[in-house]
């Protein structure tokens, strides 16, 4: 590999993905022809909150493929720099494909510029990404994330929701996204509070996924036999941070453990 | 049909050098030294807004002397090398030494065949999870590549630096020593440099994946 040297009317500024696609690599291919869902991994439920001192967000760990359940450890839950986040559902390949592109654009950006992006701007980037990505979105492997994070300037935390098309919807409260999304937000919504700590946002979240893994087939829970567990992080002034494996399993446990005490058939 | 004058290729080169030098040598100096967790580097530099030192992946740092804008396209050229390569290979296939080749082969081509030749010395720096591993390419304005050991001075009256760095270095010594040191090697004998005239970044092996940091002037004091 040489040094990229581009002419006046060429260059890609601090544009990673531009810059791909003048040394020929265009980023978001579509597929020549309709994919079968069954045939694609697809990733599901991600859920994420505000709370007083900036945002939490979780997601579940499985994907499938039609109706078979194709990887029990999946992550969907990524950091994209110091102070932001994204989770992801849909089709699995192209949508970790699209945040390891993410990622790497707002580094590029920090490092060809010397400053990084607002927060703003990168919840823009992410709109453009899903925008090149929409023909292929339209042949089935359609890719929808919640971006969050923690705005510096504005010192709070602030959620996005994204359609298909790129279309960027700031969200103030909460958001979920993927096929367990309307259970998951529902239970949010019933136990929304302005005034949550991180602990009750994360044990919020961790609700919200256990009831959406109660009802839908495709989205998965703690999984106790393998010790799998769902991926929570925390965004605020300080950074991303991701919560231990250790902790997130006691919520769940905890959660269980009500749900079991009240749930329970018991022979009249 | 008018002949140009024939000028002796030792001449032309010759020539070339003095004018990249001269160029060089009318700007600061630039010290980098190995310390206790990576690559200290220090710049004589009052501006805080137009760097000299900065950050081009994981664990690879970049300065330049000279021309702001000729080192300033470098660094670009390079960020979009290593971003690129790390995209399309792993993080870890991203490495100082195809880099400084990379550099070495671009100033060479400018010095052979342009008409004026590029005016800036740089550094391209590496470090590794291990002290004593650090990678420090120091590149000439005519392609020229050095691999130095623990110390590099770029920039006019290089020679003197180097000596005043070389008599104080000590292996594994404290970002505070090393930013004294750099301090009173750039200042030299008759002037004192004080935390505004000065840039500082580091690659230090304790940051985690990004170990590039820049200390701002206000914060030198509390290394």
């Amino acid at each position: 590999m040489t040094l990229p040297q581009f002419g006046q009317g060429a260059d890609p500024g601090p544009d990673f993905a531009a810059l791909l696609r003048r040394q020929g690599n265009d980023p978001f291919p579509a597929p020549e022809a309709p994919q079968s869902p069954d045939t694609i991994t697809h990733g599901t439920t991600c859920v994420a909150v505000r709370y007083i001192d900036g945002v939490v967000m979780a997601g579940d760990r499985r994907a499938t493929a039609g109706n078979l359940i194709s990887h029990r450890s999946i992550e969907k839950v990524f950091p994209a720099d110091r102070h932001s986040a994204v989770a992801i559902a849909g089709a699995a390949g192209p949508a970790v494909e699209m945040v390891r592109l993410f990622q790497l654009q707002l580094e590029h950006y920090e490092k060809v510029e010397g400053s990084p992006l607002s927060l703003e701007g990168k919840a823009n980037q992410l709109g453009q990404m899903l925008r090149s990505n929409l023909p292929a979105a339209m042949s089935g492997l359609a890719v929808v994330p919640i971006f969050a994070g923690y705005d510096l300037a504005r010192e709070t935390g602030r959620l996005f929701e994204y359609d298909i098309t790129g279309g960027r919807y700031e969200e103030s409260d909460y958001a979920a996204t993927g096929s367990g999304s309307l259970h998951a937000e529902t239970v949010i919504k019933v136990g929304y509070r302005r005034d949550m700590t991180a602990d009750d946002a994360a044990d919020l979240l961790a609700e919200s996924l256990f009831q959406a893994a109660d009802a839908d087939a495709a989205t998965g829970g703690a999984d106790t036999l393998r010790g799998i567990y769902p991926i929570m992080v925390t965004i605020n002034a300080d950074g991303f941070t991701r919560l231990a494996d250790a902790d997130v399993a006691d919520r769940f446990a905890e959660i269980a453990q009500r749900f079991s005490d009240n749930h329970r058939e018991v022979t009249p | 049909m008018s002949m140009p004058f024939y000028v002796a290729p030792e001449q032309m080169m010759k020539d070339r050098a003095d004018y990249a030098r001269k160029g060089i040598a009318r700007g600061r100096s630039l010290v980098a030294m190995a310390y206790e967790h990576g690559v200290f580097i220090c710049a004589e530099n009052p501006s805080a807004t137009l760097h000299k030192v900065s950050e081009i992946y994981d664990r690879i740092a970049f300065a330049g002397v000279g021309k702001y804008n000729e080192f300033d396209q470098l660094r670009i050229a390079g960020v979009r090398h290593a971003d690129l390569k790390g995209f399309t290979y792993s993080r870890e296939d991203v490495e100082a030494r195809s880099l400084a080749n990379n550099y070495a082969q671009m100033l060479g081509q400018t010095f052979t065949h342009e008409m004026k030749p590029m005016e800036v010395e740089i550094l391209v720096a590496e470090i590794t999870d291990t002290p004593g591993e650090e990678q420090l390419f120091h590149i000439l304005y005519d392609g020229t590549v050095m691999d130095e050991r623990n110390i590099v001075v770029l920039g006019g009256d290089a020679e003197a630096i180097r000596e005043r760095v070389a008599s104080g270095f000590e292996a594994g010594m404290s970002a505070a020593a090393a930013l004294e040191l750099a301090r009173g090697a750039l200042a030299g004998d008759d002037r004192t440099l004080d935390d505004d005239d000065l840039e500082v970044a580091m690659l230090d092996r304790t940051k985690g994946r990004r170990t590039f940091v820049r200390i701002p002037d206000g914060e030198l004091d509390g290394l």
